[in-house]
């Protein structure tokens, strides 16, 4: 009672200001997209920042030369040509591609049994204990675990060690450390629940009536898992492909830390001319051509896959 | 299907089947025959059974007890792929990521058909169903009514023993759900095939089955032709479950085993005939009577009968158009009764608190242990 009294000079104009406010407010939210677009500004933003300027600044240096210490700003394809007709530059892009797809197999491969045992072998209250536990080993850093990989893969490592003590080998494998097989090895587990999680919910959202369907109209389980389950777990496949593929191609601290000399990507190269050689626009055009080639790929991958993607229920 | 001896043999033979959960019994000892080519429907309350009962004849759960034959084949380890039913499901699981012809042609792939042969069939399924010209939408695009359609052409196309439906009509608008009773018995002469169909609907049940078996808590309470259930029902909850029944105390007051005579209260002295008594009834057992709405009436002022009259009070009515339901109490009795009237031409709807003479016969009373 005081406080309205003794502030009633004041408190109208506040209100008034609010006022205006609260009317400005519908006319922007009239719609609901305009709301949509009012949500989305600041990340679009923040994006727009860090990801597009970014980029485009790489498309631009990549139209650039370096002439020693000086940055030539004519626009040109000089880099382009050269990294086209290096076949050190095509031997890494190729061997990026090939390493990329491998780890991108494996690791799809081995996420779709897990996903599957926790989809449909893990009691319903025990999934999400499931789902945690899975992540636990990622808790940890990446560097941590390329270096742990070292340990277990290494000339005198866990693996050799064991297989050695047991008689099983005569000599240390060296074939698992400091070459493309190491690096396969260590992206796979690193981009495990990455692929595990889209498979896993995919498989969640198919009706279980669908797979008795199956049967009941005269399949195996095989067929009814080629039939229903595993064309229903598609997005998710297609999803884990991707979220494995893309990231991969660009990865440069593992080939560098268990790839050894013929384990190195063209990330490895790109690092190499940014801070090495000095060479900003060879980097950015190899950089574009990396990025060219992934997108490449996954359309052609996406292209393959459009009747799994069309709009379902 | 008659056995060397002639004699009808049932497609599907039920020995004291059980099913349970644990510690919990679902199927308490079901034993029943389905006749070949029988419109057979179980009833019941919502978590009587029913889906458990027919997910056991499908080879989806194991029995923990009793006997299943189908066709006379034990159905012991059977998986539900090699059996000869097929099911529409309760969801109608419509495989969402083929079209309507890939849907209805899922389980051709093994037959040793040409594609064109296939094709046809297809076709022939879906005109049966009223589904012509749909084969190449997408199945996630059809409308409630269109998916049951096409889950019927689906199990119908592989022509099973027997088609087994979990409420295939629940999900669907008072409309339509008619239209598809009608639609639904249609089909089931024409294909000739053993229909065995789970509601709780209890309307339903009478207007489609040629026998349906009433559950209660994983037991059969009451297996019998749609008539025979709404008129002699065997116990007071099936009387309750099926239809509207009043029910009265009365006590039997001469009884041997042809001749019997009950006092119901309210009503007055009946002579009961042999048929009118419950199975495994004797003497001296009768604790209340069962007699249906509508096989009463009541008597307009001056109106005169040769059927039995009570009097009773008109407590409450509900006029419906074509009929009227009264609730009247009749004198000496505690519970209020329900009779319905069709509104006849000169036939005056009475008023509350009106005496009513009720008119009612012997014959439609029904004994309960
Ligand atoms: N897989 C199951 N595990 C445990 N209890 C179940 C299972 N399936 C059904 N039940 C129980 O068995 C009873 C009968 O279920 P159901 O056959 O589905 O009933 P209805 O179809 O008649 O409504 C219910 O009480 C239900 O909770
Ligand atoms: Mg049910």
């Amino acid at each position: 009672m005081i406080a309205s009294e003794t502030g009633s000079g004041a408190i109208p104009m506040i209100k008034l200001k609010i006022n205006i406010k609260i009317k400005a407010w519908p006319r922007l939210g009239r719609s609901e997209a305009a709301q949509g677009y009012f949500l989305v500004a600041p990340p679009f933003l923040y994006a727009l920042l860090l990801l597009a300027a970014p980029l485009a600044a790489i498309v631009l240096f990549s139209f650039w030369t370096q002439d020693y210490l000086t940055l030539d700003t004519t626009l040109t394809l000089k880099n382009y040509r050269e990294a086209l007709s290096d076949p050190l530059y095509g031997e890494l892009l190729l061997r990026s591609l090939v390493i990329s797809l491998a780890v991108t197999a494996a690791t799809v491969l081995t996420a779709f049994p897990i996903a599957y045992f926790i989809s449909f072998s893990v009691p319903p209250s025990r999934k999400s204990m499931w789902i945690f536990l899975i992540t636990i080993p990622f808790w940890s850093s990446y560097l941590m675990r390329v270096f742990l990989w070292k340990v277990i893969l290494g000339y005198n490592g866990v693996l050799n060690t064991t297989l050695t003590g047991l008689g099983i080998i005569d000599e240390p494998l060296s074939f698992i450390l400091y070459n493309a097989n190491a690096v396969v090895i260590t992206l796979a587990h690193a981009y495990a629940p990455f692929a595990i999680l889209p498979i896993y919910v995919a498989l969640e959202k198919i009706d279980r009536s669908l797979l008795e369907a199956s049967r009941d109209l005269g399949e195996s389980r095989v067929m009814t898992f080629l039939r229903v389950t595993l064309p229903l777990a598609m997005p998710g496949v297609v999803a884990a492909v991707l979220i494995v593929f893309i990231p991969t191609i660009g990865d440069y601290v593992t080939p560098r830390l268990v790839g050894g000399p013929n384990g190195l990507m063209i990330a490895n190269m790109i690092q190499t001319q940014f801070l090495k050689l000095n060479n900003a626009p060879m980097g950015a055009a190899l950089a574009v051509l990396a990025m060219a080639m992934v997108t490449a790929v996954s359309l052609v991958f996406l292209f393959l896959n459009r009747r799994y993607l069309k709009g379902q229920k | 299907m008659k056995d060397t001896l002639g004699v009808e043999r049932p497609i599907i033979a039920l020995e004291n089947v059980e099913k349970y959960y644990g510690e919990y019994y679902a199927l308490r000892g079901i034993s029943a025959e389905i006749r070949q080519g029988e419109f057979f429907s179980l009833l019941g309350p919502s978590g009587c059974g029913k889906t458990t009962l027919l997910r056991t004849i499908a080879g989806f759960e194991e029995l923990s007890g009793g006997r299943l034959t189908i066709d006379g084949k034990d159905m012991k380890r059977v998986p539900a792929n090699v059996r000869p039913t097929n099911m529409v499901f309760q969801s109608y699981a419509i495989f969402p990521h083929l079209t309507v012809a890939e849907n209805v042609g899922f389980g051709l792939r093994r037959e040793p058909l040409s594609r064109d042969e296939k094709a046809r069939k297809v076709a022939e399924a879906l005109e049966m169903v009223g589904l012509r010209g749909y084969g190449a939408r997408a199945a996630h695009a059809l409308s409630g009514g269109q998916r049951q359609r096409v889950a019927l052409a689906r199990a119908l196309i592989l022509e099973p023993k027997v088609l087994l439906l979990d409420e295939p009509l629940s999900a669907l608008d008072k409309k339509m759900r008619e239209q598809m009773q009608t639609e639904l018995r249609r089909l089931q002469r024409q294909v000739g095939i053993t229909f065995i169909l789970v509601t709780h609907d209890q309307e339903e049940a009478l207007i489609m089955s040629d026998r349906i078996a009433v559950m209660f808590e994983g037991q059969i309470a009451q297996l019998d032709t749609p008539q025979q259930l709404y008129r002699r029902p065997n116990t007071r909850q099936v009387g309750e479950f099926i239809g509207v029944m009043n029910f009265l105390p009365a006590t039997a007051t001469v009884s041997d085993e042809t001749h019997i005579e009950v006092e119901a209260a309210g009503l007055g002295r009946a002579v009961i005939a042999p048929d009118q008594l419950p199975g495994g009834w004797h003497p001296g057992q009768t604790q209340s009577v069962g007699i249906r709405p509508e096989t009463m009436s009541i008597l307009f002022p001056g109106e005169t009968t040769d059927r039995r009259v009570a009097i009773g009070t008109v407590e409450d009515l509900s006029y419906y158009g074509d009929m009227t339901y009264y609730v009247v109490r009749l004198d000496g009795v505690d519970r209020p009764m329900t009779i319905s009237m069709k509104n006849l031409v000169g036939r005056p709807v009475l008023d509350r608190g009106t005496e009513a003479r009720v008119a009612w016969d012997a014959r439609s009373l029904v004994l309960f242990a």
